[in-house]
């Protein structure tokens, strides 16, 4: 039985569709036929992350209108062939996506895939409110900061209320925090919210903490998610991220603070 | 313990801070989201209701709704003139 995933926030650049992609991509490593949609209609974003921005011929309004099929609009991924994208159409038609037809969409891709990732644009117009609606599960990316607290309560009440799920009385969305750009020095020095504090606040468990990254931006130059990154801490928390989702446990990584040699604490950082 | 940490101890932290100002809007954010906008009609109709029988002020009729766990209750509270108001009506 497929499953529809939806990553969203609320507030823009929290790390959205970084992290779609890298989940995407985790998923399809881990064996799981993926799909990643990318509902930010007139912003069209994921085809660049995930690096296929040149091979965009139809687009998700496409389909929706009937002017392409599915299949002639999915991307294969170059990497996994298992894995596929389906962009955002760049129109600046804000009602392109109806709820009919983002249904009608999804079922298909149900019928093919295991995942089926829907990359939430910010805000909490339309193009979010349906990227959330059809969702069994949510991953809200969060950063350790104020206004994405907030923000992410707010997309959570939404959810709450305002889903398929909810509204057929078929229960809640299975809702995750992902924490993204984390630095575990700051919160030491008092700087950042912790974990617990942003767990408590929101009264959502974390599923993972993705540690703040120079990787991530020159994945994102090179079209590549961070999570092929070998070697990068940013990309091996969105791998454990990806497992916990999958339901195998693993001990969360990359929270201590980095103890710096004797020369760098005399001379600074 | 060193004196650092006593001159730490002098001064909130920034993410305490945070964590307090979170804590108290998102509690507003979320009974002003479930506090739906019926709430103030409900509290008119049911005090004319009450008026055809009880002679009371329209302080007297508080309506909280409050939070548990998943559960929302309304909480309605009445309070009734003394006794000798009501044998005067």
């Amino acid at each position: 039985m497929a499953e529809v995933i939806v990553v969203t926030s609320g507030k823009g650049g929290v790390g959205k569709t970084t992290s779609a992609a890298s989940l995407a991509c985790g998923f399809a490593r881990a064996g799981k036929r993926t799909v990643v949609i990318d509902f930010d209609i007139g912003l069209r974003n994921l085809d660049l992350i995930m690096g296929c921005e040149r091979r965009v011929v139809y687009d998700f309004v496409n389909v929706l209108h009937g002017d392409a099929a599915l299949n002639q609009a999915l991307i294969r991924d170059k990497r996994y062939e298992n894995l596929s994208v389906l962009a955002a159409s760049q129109t600046k038609d804000k009602d392109a996506l109806s709820k009919d037809g983002v249904a009608r969409v999804l079922d298909e891709l149900k019928r093919d895939f295991d995942i089926v990732m829907c990359d939430s644009p910010a805000g909490i117009e339309q193009g979010a409110h349906l990227a959330m609606y059809f969702a069994d599960r949510a991953v809200v990316v969060v950063n350790p900061e104020v206004s994405s607290v907030r923000d992410s309560d707010r997309m959570l009440g939404l959810m709450a209320s305002k889903s398929q799920r909810a509204e057929e009385g078929r229960g809640r969305i299975v809702e995750h925090l992902l924490l993204t750009r984390y630095s575990p020095e700051r919160v030491e020095r008092g700087e950042m919210l912790s974990i617990k504090d942003v767990e408590d606040i929101l009264g959502v468990k974390v599923i993972g903490v993705v540690p703040e990254s120079p990787d991530v931006l020159m994945c994102s130059n090179e079209g590549v998610p961070v999570i092929l990154r070998d070697g990068s801490e940013a990309g091996m928390a969105y791998e454990d991220t990806v497992q916990r989702l999958l339901g195998n446990d693993r001990p969360f990584r990359f929270l201590d603070v980095k103890k710096k040699g004797l020369l760098q604490r005399l001379f600074g950082s | 313990m060193g004196l650092l940490d006593y001159f730490r101890s002098q001064k909130k932290s920034s993410a305490e801070s945070a964590r307090e100002r979170l804590t108290i809007i998102i509690q507003q954010q979320r009974t002003s989201a479930s506090t739906t906008d019926y709430l103030p009609m409900l509290k008119r109709e049911l005090l004319e209701v009450i008026r055809k029988y009880v002679k009371i002020e329209p302080e007297a009729v508080q309506i909280k709704v409050h939070q548990e766990d998943d559960n929302e209750m309304l909480e309605l509270s009445v309070t009734l003139p003394p006794q000798s108001a009501k044998a005067d009506s």
